[in-house]
């Protein structure tokens, strides 16, 4: 396992004119291992968008230090990391420069002077990966949420990027654009074992994750693989967070007097559990 | 106020080359006093009828009426003053439109554009803050220091500070954390009971239409579809999925459940709780067999 990423007893402070000053991250640590997927979650306000933004390099620690691929985060080394993560951001109407879909993933390329007949190749290509081959000429204002935000994944892996920040990039989506996108990081993750770090709030994109980083008022509040955070619904609810359907829904059935055992966190091993306990006997 | 729909047609743009049809003679009633779900795919049409509403758009073909005004191609925007007063919106993200000083005034800005004198404005302004859970000392503070949920918090009341008496919601929990959204959904669901509000809830979760309303309108490719109770509408599986729409996550459940079982399990669950106690019962039945 090669690290990523990695933060070093991380904190940051907001200084407000008028108000005392509001500490948004205290005493942070965790690593990321290369092809990793970690679901970064919690209420609006614990600090992950504050994490998000460190974790970029648009601003910096007050206490502690951020690692990305070996390297310290900051002014020197700032420029040259970022160039190898891709950052996918929340509304998909304000991430767009190009007046087509191929110009605008070709933008960093040729920011970055990539030769034309290199940029070529890695436009068709990072379309390819996301399915909007066909929308080379179309203009990106004309495309719905999802396409939107999977041309803005395009965009950022034909930079060819180590590591994929999606921050809240699938929350202003309708359900169906949320599948796409989602569906979309997890063919990358399966096929190229990109490192994917997505600061979310929704569930179903939270189950796919490797590992879970629970925020609350700033601090890792919990760890863990999927189910062993969901085992803790008490706990998530408490903060504002929202367990999966079928987990909410066992937990009802069982106040009904419904014998289930173990957790179920998708409808179909609900759905089976029921039937192994109920029929198959 | 009864609002109907009669042959309802919208072009953008008409007599040029951008012209685009997004209504196609819709119709349809929603009665003073329900709460009705409009659902319908990306680009439906939902957004644009909605517009129709306090007359921001006006129909090219047919009749949209609310309450006695009734409003058409040649409706003078002078003759749609009344209505505004009464339909109140909230947009999507509509703490992009916040822009005064502070909170209290941003609150008080529209009821004083429809003639309230400021103190009576500036009362309600503290009421809403309250009512929406908001802490006290945001009155004074720029709309612009708080967190989106607050600046989300401080649009609605915006709206509600004018009291209409329709309230039209387009998409009112897009990108709010769980327990935002809940307590927001619940917030409306209580001030269309207590005021007697006719609420109006543009949405993507069939699970928030499910619940709350009491009609559900489908809007398909600028078409009104379908419409009729949740239930009647969440019986239509097959005929949602045509116009690229899903079942509430209940409902889907109670159908697996229901294939399990090889038979229904009674009512369409509409909410979880439903679901949980038809799902126990018939488990219970079927093990006292």
């Amino acid at each position: 396992m090669k690290e990523i990423l990695s933060l070093d007893h991380v904190s940051y402070t907001y200084e407000t004119e008028d108000e005392k000053p509001h500490k948004a991250i205290d005493d942070v640590s965790f690593t990321v291992q290369d092809g990793e997927w970690i679901a970064i979650v919690g209420h609006n306000g614990s600090g992950k968008s504050t994490l998000a933004k460190l974790m970029m390099g648009l601003m910096y620690p007050n206490e502690g230090k951020i690692r990305v691929f070996l390297e310290e985060l900051n002014d020197e080394t700032v420029w040259e990391i970022r160039s190898r993560m891709g950052i996918v951001f929340q509304n998909p109407d304000n991430q767009f420069v190009g007046s087509t879909v191929q110009d605008d993933v070709a933008f960093s390329l040729e920011n970055n002077g990539v030769p034309f007949e290199k940029m070529v190749p890695r436009v068709l290509d990072s379309l390819a990966q996301v399915q909007m081959e066909e929308f080379l000429d179309h203009e990106p204002h004309h495309l719905s949420g999802g396409q939107k935000q999977r041309v803005a994944i395009a965009g950022a892996l034909a930079m060819e990027p180590q590591m994929l920040i999606l921050d809240e990039a699938t929350s202003m989506l309708d359900p169906q654009g949320r599948d796409e996108v989602i569906r979309v990081v997890d063919d990358l993750k399966r096929a190229k074992g990109l490192t994917v770090l997505s600061i979310t709030h929704d569930l179903e994109e939270v189950l796919l994750a490797d590992r879970v980083i629970v925020m609350n008022e700033g601090k890792v509040m919990m760890t863990g693989k999927p189910e062993e955070i969901f085992a803790h619904g008490d706990v998530l609810e408490s903060i504002g967070l929202d367990l999966p359907f079928a987990s909410r829904l066992s937990r009802e059935l069982r106040k009904h007097g419904v014998n289930i055992q173990g957790e179920h966190m998708t409808e179909k091993e609900l759905v089976n559990e029921l039937w192994t306990s109920h029929f198959n006997k | 106020m009864d609002i109907s729909f009669q042959q309802v047609g919208y072009s953008y743009a008409v007599g040029t080359p951008f012209e685009k049809r997004a209504l196609y003679d819709v119709n349809g009633s929603i009665a003073s006093g329900s709460y009705t779900a409009i659902i319908g795919h990306t680009g439906s049409g939902k957004s644009t009828l909605l517009l129709h509403l306090n007359g921001l758009l006006k129909p090219t073909d047919g009749v949209v009426r609310v309450g006695d005004v009734n409003i058409t191609s040649h409706t003078k925007s002078k003759e749609l003053k009344t209505i505004r007063k009464q339909v109140g919106i909230v947009f999507q993200f509509p703490e992009h439109q916040l822009f005064e000083e502070t909170v209290e005034k941003d609150i008080m800005f529209g009821p004083m554009n429809f003639g309230v004198p400021a103190e009576e404005a500036r009362t309600r302004a503290h009421e809403l803050i309250k009512l929406l859970g908001l802490p006290e000392d945001v009155a004074k503070k720029s709309p612009f220091d708080l967190s989106g949920g607050q600046m989300r918090r401080v649009a609605i009341a915006g709206v509600l500070a004018f009291q209409p008496s329709i309230l039209i919601l387009d998409e009112p929990t897009a990108g709010l954390d769980p327990r935002g959204r809940k307590e927001i959904m619940e917030l409306f669901y209580t001030l269309h009971k207590e005021q007697n509000l006719t609420t109006i809830l543009v949405t993507h979760s069939m699970e928030d239409a499910a619940q709350y309303a009491d009609n559900i309108l489908v809007m398909h490719e600028g078409r009104s579809v379908l419409s009729g109770t949740p239930e009647e509408v969440f019986s239509n599986a097959d005929k949602l999925s045509e116009y690229r729409l899903g079942l509430p996550r209940t409902v889907a459940f109670q159908r697996d459940i229901e294939k399990l079982f090889g038979k229904s399990i009674g009512r369409l669950a509409l909410t979880e709780d439903q679901l949980a106690i038809a799902v126990s019962q018939a488990l219970k039945e079927e093990g006292e067999r």
